[in-house]
């Protein structure tokens, strides 16, 4: 199907696209990025638009500056992620979830910020964030603020931002060295969204036994999830398959996914419990190199 | 709705239409530059029938507005012959016997071309992956991946550049 008509303004410049989107607030107005998601609704007529604030001109949201941790900009492609030496030697996990996300003319063109502030509960990088307690920039008119992960995803496709403000950038913590990490996904095709994403890192300590560890989740309820049941049983205890999959059952029971064309809610905490113990024999795997 | 002035090079050669915010660049590209190569499919980015080059990455033309290429350079599967022959991918497709219908060929082909011209050499499982976004209902994929691993060996095989198919796809990439 076609879209309806809307009108499109391309900016070069955070305020211009801040402004139009204060301007137009009352018109429905959104921010156009990579539109791998966007342009899909628009077509199929799930949604409608008065305005499109298209931001890809706007360069200074188009590039990773590598300091304390990862400053992604929002329209930086999931391509430019996947590729980038930075990347790849700040947190590995994050490269190897941007992989996961659709097909490779998909990741041509869709954006960090989009998939961000999109917001899909089985999307990748919101379960990153929520993992590695990241945070985004936002803007508005009335200036800038930065909305840590924990407080951004608010339900299905919605967050915390207002509707004038716009997300200008992602910041990913850097892995501390020697952490290990996983990214295990099921999906029924390639490119597919995954139906359960379990995301864990791990660090082990001079004895073997386990002295952080992270798990979180996505595709199992209305926003991404951390595990406090699975974290909590992990630090103290000594690197084990039993171990992995008691804490896989115990973190996947206490889950309360939704029902599906995808898969009942037993079958997603059936696959969250498999997920959750082959992404801790990885990671365990990874620990203490530097992958 | 008032016209918006889209200018954009498509194959090497420059046009400029007026258009519709909302027109995509499949039916830009098929309708107002009447360049049918390119397929459109699903209409909402899962299918990759009308994969094109934008500035040399393959992307789906159904996800992006006319308007949003102003200004940039398009490649479609009009653009890969030379003097009536075909593209070495082209000529590796059809000694294996790559297509049945032929409606998701341009997308595969298209897709194909940029990994090409990446100078990549993928294993199966790495090509199978790559091609994952183009969807074909005739073949099961075993020819279409056995004809794009055969380009990958005679352009980028032997560390590639060395070859005259390797040659040919530098020269019609330009």
């Amino acid at each position: 199907m076609k879209p309806a008509e809307f009108e499109h303004h391309a900016v070069d410049s955070v305020e211009e696209a801040v402004g139009l989107l204060t301007e137009l607030a009352d018109d429905d107005v959104k921010v156009l990025a990579g539109g791998q998601s966007l342009v899909p609704l628009l077509a199929l007529r799930l949604a409608s638009v008065g305005h499109l604030v298209d931001v890809n001109g706007v360069t200074e949201l188009a590039t990773i500056a590598d300091g304390d941790g990862l400053a992604i900009g929002a329209t930086v492609r999931h391509r430019q992620v996947e590729r980038s030496p930075e990347v790849a030697a700040a947190n590995p996990l994050l490269a190897a979830a941007v992989r996961r996300i659709g097909h490779a003319a998909i990741r041509n063109r869709g954006t960090i910020g989009g998939t961000v502030a999109h917001a899909d509960p089985a999307a990748e990088l919101p379960a990153v964030l929520t993992l590695l307690d990241g945070s985004v920039e936002v803007r508005g008119t009335g200036g800038g603020r930065t909305i840590a992960a924990a407080d951004l995803f608010d339900g299905y496709f919605t967050t915390t931002l207002e509707p004038e403000e716009l997300l200008t950038a992602v910041h990913v913590p850097a892995l501390p060295a020697g952490t290990g990490w996983a990214v295990q996904q099921f999906s029924r095709r390639s490119g597919d969204y995954g139906i359960v994403t379990v995301l864990a890192t791990l660090a082990l300590d001079g004895d073997g036994r386990i002295s952080a560890a992270r798990v979180a989740y996505a595709g199992v309820d209305a926003v991404p999830l951390r595990s406090p049941v699975a974290e909590t049983a992990l630090v103290g205890q000594t690197a084990s398959a039993e171990l992995w999959t008691a804490v896989g059952h115990d973190a996947a029971v206490v889950l309360e996914p939704a029902s599906d064309l995808n898969g009942s809610a037993e079958y997603r905490r059936h696959l969250a419990a498999t997920l959750t113990a082959r992404a801790l024999q990885q990671a365990s795997e990874r620990a203490g190199v530097r992958a | 709705m008032t016209g918006r002035t889209v200018r954009v090079t498509v194959n090497g050669v420059a046009y400029e239409r007026s258009v519709e915010a909302r027109r995509t660049l499949t039916d830009f590209i098929r309708d107002d530059l009447r360049l049918t190569g390119t397929h459109v499919g699903c209409e909402h980015g899962v299918c990759g029938a009308c994969t094109v080059l934008l500035d040399g990455d393959a992307v789906r033309a159904c996800l992006l507005l006319a308007v949003q290429v102003d200004g940039r350079e398009i490649r479609t599967i009009e653009g890969l012959e030379r003097d009536g022959q075909l593209h070495p991918l082209q000529e590796a497709l059809r000694d294996c016997h790559s297509f049945q219908c032929g409606f998701c060929t341009p997308g595969f082909v298209m897709t194909a071309v940029a990994l090409l011209e990446e100078g990549a050499t993928p294993t199966e499982e790495e090509l199978r992956e790559e091609l994952s976004g183009n969807l074909c209902r005739c073949t099961g994929y075993q020819s279409i991946v056995a004809g794009v691993s055969e380009a990958v060996r005679r352009v980028n095989g032997d560390g590639g550049g060395a070859s005259g198919d390797a040659r040919r796809v530098e020269e019609i990439s330009r």
